[in-house]
């Protein structure tokens, strides 16, 4: 089993590089993009028996800040 | 008095902790990132400034999880004195010691310039060398320390007096510019800002020799 990680920045903290990527994406010519927010997709691959709980424990105790990150689990 | 000063694959200010707290008459006992337990008797522990892990996943973050952490959780559990810098206030953060979170510097750029640095509160072992309100010069030098905390937890900061620091002239982005803070105890001191490498007539500057001298004789182990 694979499970996919997605840990963004949560809303209202300040996610410098998104900006930058979009004053970059705004330079460019591209100016439909209103706001950019960049974060991190992280893959396992899981033993059987591995379930959502436990990728859920793992995010709480090392994927993700949850001072400043929310993180989404996709199992796969 | 004992000091100890933990080293991770990647730090790289270990060494100036170390000699700091020589300078203000430590005996100091490098500890290693897989050892599980401190040394006895211990007055204070130092998380370095550096990169550990490579800063892999956030910096910080697989430090926190170092057998060592755990015995520096431990040891500020019982109420220990430990003072990270920089890195060290980082991996302080991820191991939940102190509140917050330091993100990339807003301009994103990594700054290494000495700034001038507030003295928010001198009511610390570590910040009664100096009185409230005095500006000294100490070195930054790090690309994410931009330090974050909810409105909620500035508020609680402020109103315990647990802000150790600010920055003078805010050069990263930090709320409150909040360059510093302590524990709920007090006996826990976070900075950016590297009070080692202004320690010494050959840095260039002394103004964070004053830190290291006030914890001489003033700590209990734990």
């Amino acid at each position: 089993m694979k499970a996919r990680v997605h840990v963004m920045l949560k809303n209202g903290v300040l996610d410098p590089q998104g900006e930058a990527v979009r004053h970059a994406l705004g330079a460019m010519g591209f100016d439909k993009v209103t706001g950019v927010r960049q974060g991190k997709v992280i893959d396992l691959d899981l033993a059987d028996g591995a379930t959502e709980a436990d990728v859920a424990e793992m995010c709480e105790k090392l994927l993700a800040n949850t001072v400043i990150e929310r993180y989404e689990i996709e199992l796969v | 008095m004992r000091a100890a000063v933990v080293v991770f694959p990647g730090s790289n200010c270990d060494r100036d902790l170390a000699v700091a707290f020589e300078q203000a008459g430590f005996d100091v006992t490098m500890v290693w990132h897989k050892d599980a337990s401190l040394p006895a008797g211990l007055d204070i522990v130092g998380v370095p400034g550096g990169f550990s892990y490579g800063d892999y996943l956030r910096c910080g973050a697989i430090a926190a999880q170092s057998p060592i952490c755990k015995a520096v959780v431990e040891h500020t559990e019982r109420g220990g004195y430990a003072m990270g810098v920089c890195n060290g206030f980082q991996i302080l953060t991820e191991t939940g010691i102190l509140p917050g979170a330091l993100l990339r510097n807003a301009g994103l750029k990594y700054i290494c310039k000495t700034v001038g640095l507030k003295v928010a509160t001198s009511d610390s072992v570590f910040t009664q060398g100096y009185n409230a309100g005095d500006v000294i010069g100490i070195p930054i030098a790090h690309h994410d320390g931009n330090y974050y905390a909810d409105d909620e937890t500035l508020a609680m900061l402020r109103d315990q007096d647990r802000v150790a620091f600010t920055y003078a002239e805010n050069p990263n982005g930090s709320r409150g510019d909040i360059a510093g803070i302590l524990s709920e105890n007090r006996r826990v001191l976070g900075m950016m800002p590297h009070p080692e490498r202004a320690a010494d007539a050959g840095h260039g500057g002394t103004d964070g020799a004053a830190l290291f001298r006030a914890l001489a004789g003033v700590l209990t182990p734990a």
